[in-house]
């Protein structure tokens, strides 16, 4: 579904990625791994299409649409979706109006109808009771004094909402403790099938006992310089970065 | 050359057919208004407090003004239905600013309460008006001055001691004329103590294409106790040009909320002096401007606290595209010996295109110690997180925009006290960003398609 090959991209004339391969296919969970300020987050951004970075070379197949050529909202339309590491908050917009604008708007995309009231709201019930997300919750402001976990739980509502095909989780489990990470991965693996892809970029092998990857890949100075199966993660979790490091500085 | 010479040389010529047209209690006062303004000016664009907007030469263009009356025989009913769901208002018309005649509703309710033409009121009750007609609005502005030279007419709002008036007192003004016009409106609201009201004045506009001046002084005067609310619309067109100036005493435990809304314009600019002369009483002062083209909109304000332990709250809020303008100043005073007194300024604006431009002076000058008080200003983008965030979702650039203008105005609407207007507003505001009201038309009004 997603190929990645040679994929350049840098920020304010920085270069972040230099040179990323990576192939997705459907029913697979790959796990992202990488030091701090590896390219890690960076390479979210690119593929949801975050106007501050710049893509200097390779490309990116989105089942085989031009990935980069699509404006973000579109890149949602066609099922990619990132669960943000910093949530954005919006005060004033409420997350009805805010679900049910991003709904229709892919509705439209496709065609189709918008969804009436009743519908809707009986899908919001519908997909809240996945991350426990409190009906409360739902009536605010996206995100606005929502706490941490809230925030996060928040974000697998909005994927469980929005259906994609392919899910970036970009260290959800940053800020949680651990009844919360239950529940966040538990959600994610609810909405797991054969026919989507999970892409789980973290620091720990914590969040990988919740969600088993097929594959781990380690990101170093913007590239996959180690790709292997779960036990590398152990392996990183008991050695750290240093060994990599040394085998690529 | 200063303005005002055209229109004391109207009274020069006209007065005693001004005169003839109005009331004894408003001619007594034009000889003093003549007066005020022989040695005055209107301020020009850089005097203090008017750095943006040249009253000088708003008021210039030859501007007829409607002496005699001529009333237009439209049936306002007709002409225009100003639609608030939910909401049941007691409706007064002024087209330009001839008062028409509506059946008298509050005729009928046998407590006192007067809602009627300025001119009818004062022929009688003319103690009643002569106690409160240009006691609060001082002729030294000259805006004021030129107002009281040349008005005839108005609308007078009276509730006595302790009656509370549950319906919501509608005023449209409609300009419909063929050719320039400065339409003089003179509104005076009197609550005494313990009464309670709420007025929405809109201001709309059929000729589009006829450059207007509307050039209203409102007066508001609250006894102990009372509380009034004064919602204040303006949806007219680019060629309309206002001039609207409010002035408001409040007594000891007074509650006043005042709340203006540009949605579309012209070259508009407001000012609100309040001044607070009892203890505990509060202020809401609330504004919104949304601009877009070439508006302009000016708002400028003073909250004075003459005394101690009372309470003002004041937000204006601007959004403004394209090549619009706005301005936003605004002092608080807080006197001598005025302890414990709470006021908060704020102003925040957001500048959607980058040839939009925002002026803002928050001032604050406080003469006693132990008192809290702030003011802020931000100009500012749409936050480009939010607009990303959004877009990751799914919701296209523009949508994204519009939620976030929408939002950004939130909180101004929800300082509304009349759930129905919220509603109402909430609508118009979502309308107006989604593009669907570049004018009037769209607004409340029909009155743009029953007018054909």
């Amino acid at each position: 579904m997603l190929v990645i090959k040679d994929l350049h991209a840098s920020i304010e004339g920085k270069e972040i990625l230099k040179g990323v391969n990576l192939t997705v296919r459907p029913g697979e969970v790959h796990a992202i791994m990488g030091p701090n300020g590896s390219g890690k987050s960076t390479l979210s951004s690119v593929l949801t299409g975050n106007p501050a970075y710049t893509v200097t070379g390779g490309s990116v197949e989105f089942y085989g649409k031009d990935l980069l050529a699509l404006p973000p909202e579109n890149r949602s339309h066609e099922g990619l979706f990132l669960s943000f590491q910093y949530p954005v908050e919006i005060p004033g917009v409420s997350m009805v109006n805010f679900m049910r604008a991003a709904l229709n708007a892919k509705r439209k995309y496709f065609g189709q109808e918008p969804l009436s009231a009743s519908e809707f709201l009986k899908l919001m019930r519908e997909k809240r009771a996945i991350v426990e997300l409190d009906n409360k919750l739902a009536s605010r402001s996206v995100n606005e004094g929502f706490s941490g976990g809230e925030k996060k739980r928040n974000e697998i509502f909005q994927m469980a909402m929005l259906e994609p095909r392919l899910s970036i989780l970009d260290e959800t489990d940053s800020g949680l403790d651990i009844d919360a990470l239950r529940i966040v991965a538990g959600g994610v693996n609810k909405l797991k099938t054969d026919n989507n892809a999970t892409i789980v970029i973290t620091h720990y092998q914590r969040l990988l006992d919740y969600i088993k990857p097929d594959f781990v890949h380690v990101l170093y100075k913007g590239r996959i310089v180690k790709t292997g199966g779960p036990e590398l993660a152990l392996e990183l979790e008991e050695k750290g970065y240093d060994w990599i490091k040394r085998e690529w500085d | 050359m200063s303005s005002i010479k055209q229109y004391t040389d109207i009274f020069h010529a006209y007065g005693s057919a001004i005169d003839a047209h109005s009331a004894p209690v408003l001619n007594a006062l034009r000889p003093d208004a003549l007066k005020a303004l022989e040695n005055a000016t209107m301020p020009r664009k850089g005097d203090e407090d008017y750095e943006t907007t040249d009253l000088n030469e708003l008021f210039a263009p030859d501007y007829g003004v409607n002496i005699n009356r001529v009333n237009l025989t439209a049936d306002p009913a007709e002409a225009f239905r100003c639609d608030v769901p939910n909401m049941s208002t007691s409706p007064y018309y002024f087209f330009n600013d001839v008062y028409h005649h509506d059946a008298d509703t509050l005729a009928s309710r046998g407590d006192g309460v007067i809602v009627s033409s300025l001119r009818k009121a004062a022929i009688e009750h003319p103690e009643l008006v002569a106690r409160h007609y240009a006691r609060i609005a001082p002729l030294s502005n000259p805006q004021v001055a030129l107002n009281t030279l040349l008005a005839q007419d108005g609308i007078f709002v009276y509730v006595p001691r302790n009656v509370v008036l549950e319906r919501t007192l509608q005023l449209v003004n409609i300009m419909n004329v063929a050719q320039p016009v400065m339409a003089v409106r003179r509104v005076l609201v009197v609550l005494e103590d313990g009464a309670q009201a709420r007025m929405l004045v809109c201001d709309h506009t059929q000729s589009r294409d006829v450059q207007c001046l509307s050039n209203q002084v409102i007066e508001i005067s609250l006894g102990e106790g009372a509380t009034f609310d004064y919602y204040d619309l303006e949806a007219t067109a680019s060629s309309s040009r206002r001039a609207s100036t409010l002035w408001a005493q409040q007594a000891a435990g007074s509650n006043l909320l005042i709340d203006g809304i540009t949605l579309a314009n012209g070259i508009t600019r407001n000012g609100y002096h309040i001044s607070i002369n009892g203890e505990h009483a509060e202020t809401s002062l609330l504004g919104m401007a949304i601009a877009s083209g070439e508006q302009h909109v000016d708002n400028h304000t003073y909250i004075g606290h003459n005394v101690g332990h009372c309470h003002s709250n004041e937000l204006f809020k601007y959004v403004l595209d394209d090549r619009a303008t706005g301005a936003f100043s605004g002092k608080i005073l807080v006197a001598e010996n005025a302890p414990k007194v709470e006021a908060y300024q704020s102003n925040r604006n957001v500048c959607a295109s980058p040839a939009a431009k925002m002026f803002t002076k928050p001032q604050l000058e406080i003469y006693t110690d132990d008192v809290k008080c702030s003011h802020g200003a931000t100009v500012g983008q749409l936050d480009q997180d939010a607009l990303f965030y959004m877009r990751t979702r799914g919701i296209p650039e523009h949508d994204a925009r519009t939620l976030l203008m929408q939002a950004f105005m939130s909180d101004v609407i929800d300082g509304v006290r009349i759930e129905a207007l919220k509603d109402r507003l909430h609508h118009l505001v979502e309308k107006r960003f989604a593009g669907a009201l570049a004018d009037c038309g769209e607004c409340s009004g029909k009155c743009l398609r029953n007018k054909k």
